[in-house]
Parts: C-alpha cells; sequence; structure tokens
C-alpha cells in the first residue's frame, strides 16, 4: 500500500489521454427501504442506528420474505433521471445479480440490469473557472443496498487477518440509484477537478431535489472512478481500472490524478494495467488492489420474478418534471446574482462543497454575509481539522440558530464560535450550549456597571483622561470590564455605559 | 367419534355450526387418526402442540355468538413449505432443520383468522424438488391405499393425510403438478388456482414463476371452501391479482345442482394424451369423455402442440430460479451451519454447509439452473426456455377460444412403487408432463378422481383446466363432473380406500 511508483503528473500527460467514467451511488431517503416496510436508515438523521435494527424478513433473506417495490423510490428515481436529462423507460424492469456474499442476504441483488428506469442523458457541470463541461450519463438505474460487513481482530479492519465479521443489515435493502456517465474524454489537467465537481453537481441535484442527504461520510453519496490511459494519437480505450468508495470531493480530485499518474508509470515502463478495483486510502492519498474485475464476470442476471416490471405512465412523469428544481449549474449563477457574492468567493463556496448549506440557511432567513461567514468560516475550518465533510458537522438550523442569538445581542462573535465548537461536539443547539455553559452576553447594565464602577475605582487616572473628552482612554476600562465579565458582554456596550458612568460623574 | 375423520369438511363445517360437533371434539378424532396411523402413513413432518388450544377457541367464538368463517373449528394439515411461526417450518429439507419462523405465511395467517385448526406440517420432496416425497430430507411418506407405493409428490404428506382422513383438508403447492399428481394418486381433490391468485408470501419459494398454493380435500366442494379462505389479494406478494374472486363455494354449489353438461364446450388436449399413459389410466380417461358427452357436454380434440417441450422448458426454468432462490441457504443468518476443519473462510462454511444440507435432487436442480443461467448459455437456455413458455401460453389462448375447459388424465400413471423412479431422475420428470403445462400457462387446474383404474385398483385423477381467472368454472365443472361419477359408481372414490395398518 502506498507504494506505487508514480509519474509526474504533467509528464503523465503529455504521453497519455486519460478516459474518465464515475459511477455514483445515491442513497434515497424514502421512509422505509426499495422493496420492504423496514425503516430506511438512510432517511434517519442519527448517524448511528443500532446493529440490525431496521429490517423484516426480506432484509434477512429469511424463507418465503417476497419484495415489494417502494412506489416513492420509484418516483425519487424518476425525477433523478429527469433531473439527469435522460429519458425515462415506460416499462422497466428488476432483475436479480447473483453472488454469494455474506453481506447479500438473499445471495442475489435486485437491481436494473439491462432495462433501466432512465438512460441517455447530460449533466452540467460548472468548472473552477467557471466554464461549463456536459457530462454525458448513459444510464441511472434502481437497485438495493447491500448489509455492511465489520472484520474485528485483524490489525487493519479488513477480512485478511480478522478473527471473525459481524454482519449488519440495517443498509441490506436501501433504495440507492446508481447513476452511470459514459467514457469522458479530453478532459486533460482537469480530469480531477472534472470528478469533484460532477460528483458534487450530482449532490447538489438530490439535495434540491429532496431525494437523499447525500452525506458522502456517512455513504448516502458514494463514487467509484474508472479511469483508463490511452498513449497520445491512439483511439482505443486502455485497460481501466475502477477506485471504489471514493468519499469526499477533494478525495475524488486525489484518486483520479492518483491513478493517472500510476498508470502512465506502468505503462510508460512497458508494463499493462490489470482491470481490477481499486481502494482508496484517504488516510495515505493512495490507492490499492481490491479483486481482479473483468467484463466476463458472470453475475447470471435473469428477470426477477418475484417482481412486476415496473411501469410508469406519461402522466407520472411529465408531472414529477413539472416539479424539477432549477439544474444545479443554473442555480449556481442565479444564487451568485442573487447573493452579491464577489466571483472568487462564491467559487470558494462551491469548491468547499457548502453551497447546499449555504443556500439552505439563507433560505432559512439568514443573510447572505452571516451564512457566507459561518460556513466558510469556523464551520469549515472545524471540518478540514477533522477531515470531513462540512455538511456532517452541524446543519442550516444550526446556524440559523447561532445567527439568532448574535442578532439578538445575546452573544458575541467570539462566544459565537465557543458554542460552535460545542456544538459540533455535540452538546446540543446553540441554546442549549449557552445556558448549559452560561455564555450568554451580559446585557443587564446593572452588572456591568458595578464592574465599570469597580474598573473606574481601580483606574481613577483614567476616569479623569475620560472626563477630558479623551475617549479612546476608555479601551482600558472596557478591557477590565470584559475580562471581568469574561468575555460575556457586548464591548461597544461596555463602552457606551463608560462614557455615560464618567459624564454623570462629573 | 372417530367417525368424524368420516366426514368431508362441508359436512363437518355444517355439523359444527349446528353445535351437534364440537371443534374439540373434530380436533381430537383427528388427532387420534393420526396417532394411530401415522406410523404407517408419515403424512407429518411436525404437528401442531395448540390445535386443541385453537378448537376450543373456536369452540368458544361459537358459543358467544360471534360471526365464523365456514371452517371455523375445520382441522387442516399445512405442507412444510409455508411458514409457521408456531411450527418448524423445513420444507422438507435438512437444511432448515429445526427453524422457526419469526413470521407466518399469508395463507397461514388467513386460516388462523379463519378459525382453522392446525394440526401440523406435511411431508415433501426437499424444496418441493420431486414427484414422489421420496426426496424429502428426512421421511418417507407410503401412499395410503398401499404402503408399498408413493403418494406422489412434492405434497405427498398433504394428499397422503387427506386420503387417510388423518385431516380432511390440507394445503398443498404445486409448480409443476405437486398438488394435482398427489391428488391423482391418492384418490383425492387438488387444485392449482390461478397463478397470482393465492399469495406466495411466506411460502418457501422453489421457482417463483410457477408456484401456487392451493386447496387439498377429499371433495370438490370442501376444495372450494378452503380456496375460499385462502385466496384473494396480497400486497406482501407483488404477483399477486389485485382483482376481486366471485365464491368457489358458490360455484360449486351450482354445479352440485346443476343436472348436465348441458352445452359446456370441453377440449383434450392431444399432447397430453401419450402412449405412455397406462392403460387403466386410458380406460378410465375414455370413459369420462363419453359419460361427458352422454351428459350434454360437447366433447373436442384441441392441440396444444408446443406441450411437446413444456417438460425440457418447466426443467430449464424451474432450476434457474430455484438456483437463486435457494442461494440464501448458506448458514449465515439462520438454519444449518457446517463448520469444516483447519481454519475455513466463510465460503468454505457456505459451501460445506450446502453440500452436507442439500439432497441430491436439489443439487442436481441448483447446478443445472446455475448452467442455464451463466453467460454464453442464458440465451440458449433459460431465453429460449421462456419462449417455449411463451408458446405454450398461446396454445391455451387459442384452444380456450374454442373450449370452456381442458382435460386429459391428471398423470400418464396410477401411484408407482417407492424407489421405482429414484435412480432415474428423467422417468420421475417424464411424468409430469400432464401437469407441467398449466403452470407454464398460469392457468388453473384440478385433479379429481375418476374411478379406480382396472389394472392396479388405485386411483385415477381427471384434470380440468380453465382460462386464467376462470377458476370458479373448475369447481361448477368439477362439482357437477364428481357428482356424474358418484351416480355412476355408487361410492366416492375416497371412500375405498383400505383401512390403514
Amino acid at each position: 500500500m502506498g507504494s506505487d511508483a508514480l509519474m509526474d503528473f504533467d509528464k503523465a500527460l503529455e504521453l497519455f489521454e486519460p478516459v474518465l467514467g464515475f459511477e455514483v451511488h445515491v442513497e434515497l431517503s424514502t421512509l422505509t427501504k426499495m422493496f420492504s416496510a423496514a425503516p430506511n436508515p438512510a432517511a434517519l438523521d442519527e448517524a448511528h442506528v443500532e446493529p440490525n435494527t431496521c429490517i423484516t424478513p426480506l432484509c434477512l433473506g429469511l424463507p418465503g420474505s417476497l419484495p415489494v417495490v417502494n412506489g416513492t423510490a420509484v418516483q425519487y428515481s424518476i425525477s433523478l433521471g429527469l433531473a439527469l436529462g435522460c429519458q425515462i423507460a415506460p416499462v422497466s424492469r428488476f432483475s436479480r445479480k447473483n453472488y454469494f456474499y455474506p453481506d447479500l442476504a438473499k445471495n442475489y441483488q435486485i437491481s436494473q440490469y439491462d432495462e433501466p428506469i432512465a438512460f441517455e442523458g447530460s449533466v452540467q457541470v460548472e468548472m473552477d473557472d467557471g466554464s461549463l463541461v456536459d457530462i454525458p450519463i448513459e444510464r441511472a438505474h434502481m437497485e438495493e443496498d447491500a448489509g455492511k460487513l465489520t472484520h474485528v481482530g485483524g490489525a487493519t479492519g479488513r477480512i485478511q487477518g480478522a478473527e471473525y465479521s459481524l454482519v449488519d443489515y440495517n443498509r441490506a435493502g436501501v433504495p440507492l440509484v446508481e447513476i452511470v456517465t459514459k467514457p469522458i474524454e479530453g478532459m486533460e489537467h482537469r480530469a480531477g477537478e472534472l470528478g469533484r465537481a460532477y460528483v458534487s453537481t450530482i449532490r447538489d441535484m438530490v439535495r434540491g431535489l429532496g431525494i437523499s442527504h447525500a452525506r458522502m461520510e456517512r455513504g448516502n453519496l458514494r463514487c467509484d472512478a474508472n479511469v483508463s490511459l490511452r498513449p497520445r494519437g491512439t483511439t482505443p480505450y486502455g485497460t481501466r481500472t475502477e477506485t471504489k468508495n471514493v468519499n469526499s470531493f477533494r478525495s475524488i480530485e486525489k484518486a483520479v490524478r492518483y491513478e493517472i499518474q500510476r498508470q502512465a508509470f506502468i505503462l510508460a515502463a512497458g508494463g499493462t494495467i490489470t482491470q481490477e478495483t481499486r481502494h482508496w486510502h484517504e488516510d495515505t492519498g493512495t490507492t490499492s488492489r481490491g479483486r481482479p474485475k473483468s467484463d466476463a464476470d458472470d453475475y447470471r442476471y435473469f428477470p426477477e420474478p418475484d417482481l412486476l416490471p415496473v411501469e410508469v405512465s406519461p402522466e407520472l412523469i411529465e408531472a414529477l418534471r413539472a416539479k424539477l428544481p432549477e439544474q444545479p449549474v443554473m442555480l449556481r449563477r442565479r444564487l451568485r446574482a442573487d447573493w452579491g457574492f464577489s466571483d472568487v468567493d462564491f467559487q470558494a463556496i462551491v469548491n468547499a462543497g457548502v453551497m447546499t448549506e449555504v443556500r439552505e440557511t439563507i433560505d432559512l432567513g439568514v443573510s447572505p454575509v452571516s451564512a457566507r461567514k459561518w460556513w466558510m468560516g469556523e464551520l469549515l475550518r472545524i471540518a478540514n481539522e477533522k477531515a470531513v465533510e462540512v455538511g456532517s458537522i452541524a446543519t442550516p438550523h444550526d446556524v440559523k440558530a447561532l445567527q439568532e442569538l448574535i442578532d439578538a445581542g445575546r452573544l458575541t462573535d467570539t462566544l459565537a464560535r465557543e458554542v460552535v465548537g460545542a456544538m459540533v461536539e455535540g452538546e446540543g443547539t446553540p441554546e442549549e450550549i449557552v445556558v448549559a455553559r452560561g455564555l450568554e452576553v451580559v446585557s443587564d447594565d446593572g452588572a456591568l456597571l458595578a464592574a465599570i464602577d469597580k474598573a473606574l475605582a481601580d483606574q481613577p487616572d483614567v476616569l479623569g483622561k475620560i472626563r477630558e473628552g479623551k475617549t479612546q482612554a476608555s479601551g482600558a476600562i472596557v478591557g477590565a470590564v470584559m475580562s471581568a465579565m469574561r468575555g460575556q458582554a457586548d464591548a461597544k456596550r461596555v463602552q457606551a455605559l463608560i462614557i455615560e458612568r464618567a459624564s454623570e460623574g462629573s | 367419534m372417530s367417525d368424524l375423520t368420516r366426514l368431508s369438511a362441508s359436512d363437518l363445517a355444517d355439523a359444527l355450526a349446528s353445535r351437534s360437533v364440537s371443534s374439540v371434539e373434530a380436533t381430537k378424532a383427528h388427532l387420534e387418526r393420526i396417532e394411530h396411523t401415522e406410523g404407517h402413513v408419515g403424512a407429518f413432518l411436525a404437528r401442531s402442540e395448540n390445535a386443541l388450544a385453537v378448537a376450543k377457541d373456536s369452540d368458544e367464538r361459537r358459543a358467544a355468538g360471534e360471526e365464523l368463517s365456514a371452517l371455523s373449528g375445520v382441522p387442516i394439515a399445512i405442507k412444510d413449505v409455508l411458514c409457521t411461526t408456531d411450527m418448524v417450518t423445513t420444507a422438507g429439507s435438512r437444511i432448515l432443520e429445526g427453524w422457526r419462523p419469526p413470521y407466518d405465511a399469508t395463507v397461514v395467517t388467513k386460516l388462523r383468522r379463519a378459525g382453522m385448526v392446525a394440526l401440523g406440517k406435511t411431508n415433501m420432496d426437499e424444496f418441493a424438488m420431486g414427484s414422489s416425497t421420496e426426496h424429502s430430507g428426512y421421511q418417507v411418506t407410503r401412499n395410503p391405499w398401499n404402503l408399498s407405493l408413493a403418494p406422489g409428490g412434492s405434497g405427498g404428506g398433504s394428499a397422503a393425510a387427506v386420503a387417510a382422513r388423518q385431516a380432511p383438508l390440507a394445503i398443498g403447492s404445486d409448480t409443476g403438478g405437486s398438488i394435482r399428481q398427489p391428488a391423482a394418486f391418492t384418490g383425492t381433490v387438488g387444485v392449482k388456482p390461478t397463478y397470482g391468485g393465492v399469495s406466495r408470501y411466506g411460502v418457501i419459494a422453489l421457482a417463483s414463476s410457477l408456484d401456487q398454493v392451493g386447496p387439498v380435500s377429499r371433495t370438490v366442494r370442501d376444495a372450494a371452501l378452503l380456496h375460499d379462505i385462502i385466496g384473494g389479494h396480497d400486497p406482501h406478494d407483488s404477483t399477486s391479482i389485485p382483482t376481486p374472486w366471485g365464491s368457489m363455494t358458490a360455484a360449486a354449489d351450482r354445479g352440485l345442482a346443476a343436472s348436465s353438461l348441458q352445452g359446456l364446450r370441453v377440449g383434450i388436449v392431444r399432447e397430453l394424451i401419450t402412449e405412455g399413459l397406462d392403460p387403466g389410466v386410458k380406460q378410465r380417461f375414455d370413459e369420462t369423455v363419453a359419460l361427458l358427452g352422454a351428459h350434454g357436454a360437447d366433447v373436442i380434440e384441441v392441440e396444444a402442440p408446443h406441450c411437446e417441450y413444456a417438460v425440457a422448458a418447466y426443467y430449464l426454468i424451474l432450476p434457474a430460479e430455484a438456483s437463486s432462490n435457494l442461494a440464501k441457504f448458506d448458514s449465515v443468518r439462520f438454519g444449518l451451519r457446517v463448520t469444516p476443519g483447519g481454519n475455513p473462510t466463510v465460503e468454505d462454511v457456505m459451501s460445506a454447509t450446502r453440500d452436507a444440507g442439500f439432497g441430491d435432487e436439489v443439487k442436481r436442480r441448483i447446478i443445472l439452473g446455475t448452467y442455464a443461467l451463466s453467460a454464453g448459455y442464458y440465451d440458449a437456455y433459460y431465453a429460449s426456455a421462456q419462449k417455449v413458455r411463451t408458446l405454450i401460453q398461446r396454445d391455451f389462448a387459442l384452444a380456450f377460444e374454442k373450449v370452456d375447459l381442458l382435460i386429459s388424465p391428471s398423470a400418464p400413471t396410477t401411484a408407482f412403487p417407492l424407489g421405482a423412479k429414484m435412480d432415474d431422475p428423467l422417468a420421475m420428470w417424464a411424468g409430469d408432463l400432464t401437469t407441467i403445462p398449466a403452470n407454464l400457462a398460469g392457468i388453473p387446474g384440478m385433479s379429481l378422481p375418476m374411478g379406480l383404474s382396472p389394472e392396479d385398483g388405485m386411483p385415477v385423477g381427471l384434470q380440468l383446466m380453465a382460462p386464467a381467472y376462470q377458476d370458479a368454472r373448475l369447481y361448477q365443472a368439477g362439482a357437477t363432473i364428481e357428482r356424474l361419477f358418484y351416480e355412476r359408481d355408487g361410492y366416492r372414490v375416497s371412500e375405498r380406500v383400505p383401512e390403514v395398518g
């Protein structure tokens, strides 16, 4: 792991042209699962759900259990297909993908194979420099997620060397839409950037549609990046690798670049690329070999006999089309104008992946400047420190609550930062934290005046200067009062009171 | 009161309704009958521990004046392929030995709601794969008519229990004849409803697109009473038909009241009258054709040319679906677990478990189905078989433009000796020719006794088939034909079963 020899990125692109492809899995936030009435953990706010509590006989693959298609999941999938510019199949079909794995309770996955619900689309994404790129979409199909294995006893948490494994079927049957792009050529140096921009656009899209929580750190949105290289001037695609489960925007960019550099080194040395899956390691920024994968993998697909074909009426398609929100790129351009940010500031928001959060915060009534301040400031700093997505540490409602406390004069910016820190640690809502930690600004003039009188008495010379009109001298008293109040006072109010007090006594 | 076991379900229900008999008495009579005969027959894999409590509850409800279902308090046996929370459910397989499902099949729920008294779970070929019940992972079930003969399969347990008067009614499941062929072999009545007519939820799947649950009884009207209880739409089964069904009992009553078959257009499926028919079966069938004609039916011969390929297509579609349906038996979450020595991987454990837990016939079909679905073979096998299926459906649709009802012998032979076909799977499969087409076409089929074979004195079954959704037509015509046989012979075939043991 991490021992791969890499070619310099620029040199790699001199010799080879990268061809990309992305498979994005979106967990839908329907109340129940794809084929059963089990609660859908992807719809819950809690990050942790006790293992094997969101399950029905179907999730466990118990004998005699049968699937029933979740109609809401179908509607969500159609909406997503339409947002991807796809055609919607009036009749689509589920198939069984057969393979044995302990996290797959039935030992087959119900998925759409040769008749997906949506196909032939295109998505516009905006690059860092504001230019637009059209990503061709091959298909978007519905399927069910698998359960989760935890390998216990090994040093690495991987199956090799583990003493035993635990399986949690809560995720088994969570509704998924898998979005598959066509091969993307001509991205050159921007290959990695494109991956980041594409996945962030899909994230904005599904959040805008309200069909997924799209939290990458929880696996609501997962990206597999396919990369192949072909020597300059040649046509046939090279052998591709599929880097699985790259779970942050930054990592997608890094993983694509890494694979380009790794493959270029091998090819330039006369080697060949093995068609395989690769695992992305967030900690080392490298990929390692997964399992070999060939196009001839035999999943023995056949039409799922327990389900009828999914029939969609033109009326339903049109009704869902009419409800589509703005396309992410168009929305961005409009918001940039509405919010009055500079191009640089706006792009920074996009690049930081907090567009949706900022927007939802503004929609809640917070001013654009304040919304930007929190998401791009303290929250982003903490997220970076913790190496998590910023959307995972706070919600737009949290920011609204925080800003309201400031606007009401109950918190200073400095106190608010302490509240944010506590909020991220899960101590509660801003209001609860303020109360619990006793952080509220002291707006009781009586308490402030007592502190001011004490400070003035301690520094009689300052009082004189103030009375002489040297108001800047009050700074020393403000400092003393703020210190006495342990920062829990509004400095401007303190200063006003000092002037008032000084003039009273003259 | 052991006479209670001689009553039809219909008569027993009447006796319960008039309160001349209690459900507890009826249930005790059947439990005693099971006690007395089970050592010879071997129909049950599990017996209910709360049958008498359920019977008592029915009696109390009746005494309290509650409105009860037509079959409240009537005992019933349930094929072990249906999930029951109160009884171990194995589908006849060692891989599920001791498994208690956490949920009831919809059909079982309906039986409970109807106040019926489940006596136990009946033996079957493992996962319903077989035509003699000899592929059970547990025990042999013997034909009550002759204990050296097979009761048919896969539902030999249900058919034998009803024939031996261990229960007046039973639930069966029919993927390629598993209700109808055992009915023919044991002189009972068995119905495979229209595909989608009865819920498959909680029924351990063999081949999802072919499986259908149905009633086993000693009279056509009894089957109709049970059909009315178990049938109807189930939102838990996507292939369940949402449109409402008429009463099968009312149809049977119309058939019993009618004096003739005047104007009924009956087709004999030429392809199902093969040279492989036992002469005794052929003779009884020819007599039946004459009898129907004599009572006003217009009997003609019709073609269903693709039935020639039915067995071949069936033995690709079924194993293909079964290979996938049976993948869940991997030891991870339930059922048998065999851990080989050394330092086994999960794959090793799955493999050892499946090797130990599945019988030969199951392995045979899993291998066949896996092969038929494999890349490069799919089109030649599975896809072609599905095309044949479509052609057979078309054959039947065309035939039903000319006739109201199709008839054939239910099975080419009468019951065969235990062991006779165990070493020859192809011979075992060939016997399914007459019943398979109805499953492939999704249409309803009924087997009712049409007399005893002059060759061996064993029961011979008549199969009726109707268009999809026209199950009522089977009950109406079946009840009439059953009465004509009775008037002709002076007895019901099921009454002639020898005293067991």
